[in-house]
């Protein structure tokens, strides 16, 4: 088990969780939506093989009302 | 009416009124503005996925067939706002930009060397800059020379509906510049568009004084056409002012009549 803060929330997760399971299990995306990992855009290309880490921060964000 | 397109970054668009989607009750309400409004191109903000909201603002966007222009609404430093824009690249595939710097949480006016930082750090990232600006011509020659897409001038601060503070200005900076020059943030009504193109604005961006409006749909059809009579009006070239009458009738030809008690 791994701890990772989501959107700001810190949450205890299953090691092998990919960021694609990850947003998938936000109920969001694949499209309107981004990622980024410590910091990091993270390109929808890469969220399959890109896997969280014990301490990692990930943003996921998408369309909001506003500007 | 209008056959001169606002043409940004190469793309054309026959509406000169581009919505915010911020404050709108609903995306019901959000959706009638746009038609109303007539917009091709409306603001969208990035934030924290939130699973329990009801609707997508993407798919009422794509539905009225209205282009997104994502913000970086929030953002107080260029390093915050040129990550929010390349989120903002990857979770709507587009490459535009509004980039807004803020200085100060309670007038919202913008950064300006936080702008600039942001501005270049993106145009050399391949993005098309419109950045929200100072009501200055100095740094809208700045934000045009590093690049900018198009130059957006604030009329007075963001939701104040305070109008357009500072004419003079507006008008120097849309007669220096090149790129489109879109007037940005303090619009309360109708006149206050109709005004900011008179001075020389290609067009206009609101949303507060559309949503917050009694009646959002009737003001969205306001602001269209008070966007349009600007338009038009500065194409037809106002007549000079005076500071007497100019009789617009001729005196040639008058009858002559008795005088009174004559």
């Amino acid at each position: 088990m791994i701890r990772v803060v989501i959107n700001g929330e810190t949450r205890t997760l299953a090691e092998e969780v990919s960021i694609d399971e990850l947003v998938r299990s936000l109920g969001a995306g694949p499209t309107g939506v981004a990622v980024a990992l410590n910091d990091e855009v993270v390109a929808r290309s890469a969220w399959g093989a890109r896997r969280l880490g014990d301490g990692d921060r990930v943003e996921v964000l998408g369309a909001m009302q506003g500007g | 009416m209008d056959d001169e397109p606002l043409v940004i970054a190469g793309q054309k668009f026959s509406s000169r009124l581009i919505l915010g989607t911020g404050g709108a009750a609903s995306l019901e309400i959000l959706e009638a503005v746009l038609v109303s409004a007539g917009a091709e191109l409306a603001t969208v903000a990035l934030r924290r996925i939130d699973p329990a909201a009801q609707g997508s603002l993407l798919d009422v966007l794509s539905r009225v067939g209205v282009r997104l222009l994502p913000n970086t609404a929030g953002c107080f430093t260029a390093r915050d706002a040129v990550l929010t824009a390349k989120m903002a690249r990857e979770a709507f595939e587009t490459d535009w930009v509004k980039l807004e710097v803020i200085g100060d949480d309670r007038t919202l006016l913008p950064d300006a060397v936080e702008l600039v930082d942001a501005a270049e750090q993106l145009v050399d990232d391949g993005f098309v800059v419109l950045p929200y600006t100072n009501d200055d011509p100095v740094l809208a020659r700045r934000l045009e020379a590093i690049g900018c897409a198009a130059v957006m001038p604030l009329g007075s601060p963001i939701g104040s509906g305070a109008g357009i503070r500072n004419p003079y200005n507006l008008a120097i900076i849309a007669e220096q510049t090149t790129v489109p020059v879109i007037l940005d943030a303090g619009i309360g009504t109708a006149s206050d568009a109709t005004l900011a193109m008179e001075l020389g604005a290609d067009a206009v961006l609101l949303a507060t004084a559309v949503t917050r409006a009694r009646e959002p749909v009737l003001m969205a059809e306001a602001m269209r056409q008070g966007v349009e009579a600007g338009w038009l009006a500065r194409r037809a070239g106002r007549i000079p002012r005076r500071r007497y009458a100019e009789a617009s009738t001729a005196f040639a030809g008058m009858a002559e009549w008795e005088p009174v008690g004559g």
